[in-house]
């Protein structure tokens, strides 16, 4: 047992947000997902906006966002999440509308539908889990999966002569005309969660300018597929993402003239 | 005994036991629990009472399960 | 009733969808019906509705499942590689239940194949096209006239059952130029309370999903489907029959080879022949009850479609062996000629013992 504090004359400063729903997420233990989710639903908690804000789930390991997002969802096929969110915010403009995607939906199978939301800038969010693998089916190379990188169809590390290069996302939406906001962020350490926080709130917000699309990606982790313990993952990320998908702002056209 | 200036409240029978939380506090609060929830995970409990409120367990917990409770400044003479 | 005009059929499926109330098209150009999108981007911002040239058809179907998810009284069209495209989506809109109208100016293929009129996306259309066990309403209209009438009906049917709607026609029949009056169209009222429009504090969330991971629920939700679509069969079949009454022979025909196939039917009367015509409008819920009704008084069936024989499959079970069935077809974009088919219709005839 460990030991017990009274609570007495203590005010609670931080708890998880109402719009998560009260369910235990399907997530392996330590994985980015379950941030990312809390973050997102903490953010539609401090805007006010979970009676206008629709989401997109992709097919990958957060298939099942909306078990856990108390906010109207739906359900895109592996790839379309753009497409769809693109359908949903071009009926209803002024609805704060996201997609959620792993790297397989996004930058794989749904590359097209990616880029041509982004091009067009549609004003949605896209929220990007770039864990530099295919969770959901059991560790497959991703697009993002690094040179080196074993996967379970790379067994023995991603070859640049068979698979080519990972694909840098934030870096190739950033030179879209159509994309107002691109920010690349992790979630593996405190401050790290602060500052994502703060680039999905200023994600989600620009979208009432109605001025392009925002793109936050998230560099995240996969302890179960690659195969280390939660914490390891987290410093594997540091240790070798992190190096070739660089932190930081790639666009910010939000305050511009 | 240390002046306690927060706490937290960990539903450990959500915890997976992921160890992050442990790992980011920066006072070794947080621990292992040496039983198990009904899930099978060693859940994280409070270890010490050096906890300052400074909310990085709660931000890196990926199944949102700590609440985090600081000392009232009034209080915390 | 509103003036009679000259349109041509893709333009009016496109002024239709607008006078049923359509609040948005998402489509990707193909011949030979890209006039529907032209028709569209000018037409649609007029009156409010969202006009968007996917990148392509993937794009647009899934648009239109995000849309449809929203609530909102959507369509698309295209044409067959197009409409092979979203299959995926289709089968993604059918499993979630999405109400939305698709149209397919059937081409001939397979492959890229030609841009001529073609019956070929039959099979594709009313048996499957996409993966599990879903059903699309089809309806086939043969005229300019029943392509505007059949636009607010497959807009009702989809919304009443929750299904996406087909209407399968042919470029013949979308470059075809003829007199078309729009009928005053209501809305029935739709409910929306599946929809995703936001969650307000009074409701639960809403999600738009054909992800049912256990076994258990995902048969519970085929089975709903199954009931939707036993009660569609039970009252939504259609079909027009022509001189049926006195009939030895009927000939079965829908769309395009409709209109050839009343040809063929008077040119065989005139040679004394008693030759009745059943023409289905739903090519699901398939009309086999007067086909098997009809098995038991004429000799025999024709049918006539523009490709190898698919349709052909569905009347032989409607007649279900009690009487004979002939075939005859053209294929990859050739059509054929009311005296070409006569030929082969009165060579039947006479085998049957008319
Ligand atoms: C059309 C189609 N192809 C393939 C799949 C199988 N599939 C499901 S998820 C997935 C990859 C998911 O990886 P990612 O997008 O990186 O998300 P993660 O699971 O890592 O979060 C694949 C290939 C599918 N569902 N649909
Ligand atoms: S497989 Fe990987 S991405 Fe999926 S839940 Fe587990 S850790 Fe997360
Ligand atoms: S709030 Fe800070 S000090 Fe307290 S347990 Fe959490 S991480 Fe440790
Ligand atoms: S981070 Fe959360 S889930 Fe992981 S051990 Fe700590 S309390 Fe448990």
């Amino acid at each position: 047992m460990g030991i017990t504090v009274s609570l007495e004359n203590m005010e609670k400063i931080y708890e998880r947000p109402k719009t998560l729903k009260d369910k235990v997420m399907h997530y392996c233990p330590g994985c980015g997902h379950g941030v990312t989710h809390r973050l997102v639903m903490e953010l539609v908690e401090e805007l006010g906006i979970q009676h206008n804000t629709v989401g997109v789930a992709p097919v990958g390991c957060s298939v099942f966002a909306y078990y856990y997002m108390d906010i109207d969802m739906q359900e895109a096929a592996h790839g379309r999440a753009c497409a769809v969110a693109t359908g949903i915010k071009r009926m209803m403009p002024d609805h704060y509308v996201f997609t959620y995607q792993g790297d397989g939906d996004l930058a794989a199978i749904g590359t097209n539908e990616t880029i041509h939301a982004c091009n067009r800038g549609e004003n949605i969010t896209i929220v990007f889990v770039n864990n530099a693998i295919y969770g959901m089916t059991g560790g497959q190379m991703a697009p993002t999966t690094l040179l080196g990188q074993p996967a379970t169809t790379c067994p023995l590390g991603r070859e640049q002569a068979a698979n080519g290069y990972p694909i840098r996302m934030s870096e190739l939406v950033a030179q879209l005309p159509g994309t107002i906001y691109v920010e690349r962020v992790a979630v593996n350490t405190p401050a790290r969660v602060r500052k994502a926080k703060k680039a999905l709130i200023k994600a989600f917000k620009s979208q009432e300018l109605k001025k392009g699309t925002s793109f936050v990606e998230i560099v995240s982790n996969c302890p179960s597929n690659w195969k280390m313990t939660p914490v390891e993952s987290n410093k594997w990320l540091d240790e070798n993402m992190l190096p070739y998908y660089p932190l930081g702002l790639y666009k910010d056209e939000i305050s511009g003239e | 005994m240390a002046k306690v200036k927060g706490a937290v409240i960990i539903n450990t029978e959500n915890c997976k036991g992921c160890g992050l939380c442990i790992h980011a506090c920066p006072t070794d609060t947080l621990g292992f629990s040496k039983e198990i929830n009904s899930k099978g995970f060693n859940f994280s409990e409070m270890i010490k009472d050096e906890c300052i409120a400074c909310m990085s367990c709660a931000l890196v917990c990926p199944d949102a399960v700590i609440t985090v409770y600081r000392m009232k400044k009034d209080k915390a003479v | 009733m509103s003036e009679m005009l000259l349109m041509k059929g893709n333009e009016a499926m496109a002024e239709a969808a607008i006078r049923a109330g359509c609040e948005g098209y998402f489509a990707y150009p193909i011949t030979p019906q890209s006039e529907v999108a032209e028709y569209m981007a000018r037409e649609a911002p007029k009156h409010g509705v969202v006009f968007l040239q996917a990148e392509s058809e993937l794009a647009a179907i899934n648009m239109l499942y995000g849309a449809a998810g929203a609530g909102f009284k959507v369509w698309t069209s295209s044409s067959s590689p197009g409409i092979s495209l979203m299959q995926e989506g289709i089968s993604y809109i059918a499993g979630a239940m999405l109400p939305c109208v698709i149209v397919n100016v059937n081409r001939g293929g397979p492959g890229l194949g030609t841009i001529q009129p073609s019956q070929s996306d039959y099979f594709q259309t009313v048996k499957g096209g996409g993966h599990g066990d879903y059903r699309l309403i089809t309806l086939a209209p043969s005229t300019v006239q029943e392509i505007a009438d059949y636009m607010g009906l497959a807009f009702d049917l989809a919304w009443k059952y929750r299904n996406p709607a087909m209407i399968l026609m042919d470029g013949a029949l979308g470059q075809m130029m003829e007199k078309v009056q729009f009928k005053p169209y209501t809305d029935p009222g739709r409910d929306l309370s599946w929809s995703t429009r936001g969650k307000p504090e009074e409701r639960e969330s809403n999600f738009i999903t054909s992800l049912f991971i256990k076994p258990e629920e995902m048969e519970q939700v085929n089975l709903q489907l199954q009931k939707t679509y036993r009660e569609i069969e039970q009252n939504e079949v259609r079909y027009d029959s022509y001189e049926v009454d006195d009939a030895e022979m009927v000939l079965v025909a829908y769309g395009l080879s409709a209109r050839i196939a009343s040809k063929v039917m008077h040119i065989l009367r005139d040679k004394g022949l008693k030759v009745g015509l059943v023409k289905p409008i739903t090519l699901w819920p398939y009309p086999y009850k007067i086909l098997s009704d009809l098995a038991d008084r004429v000799k025999g069936f024709f049918v006539m479609e523009l490709n190898a024989g698919q349709m052909v499959e569905d009347v032989r079970l409607g007649v279900n062996g009690k009487k004979e069935v002939g075939f005859y077809g053209r294929m990859g974009g050739m059509i054929y000629s009311p005296e070409e088919v006569a030929e082969k219709a009165e060579a039947f005839a006479r085998k049957i013992g008319m």
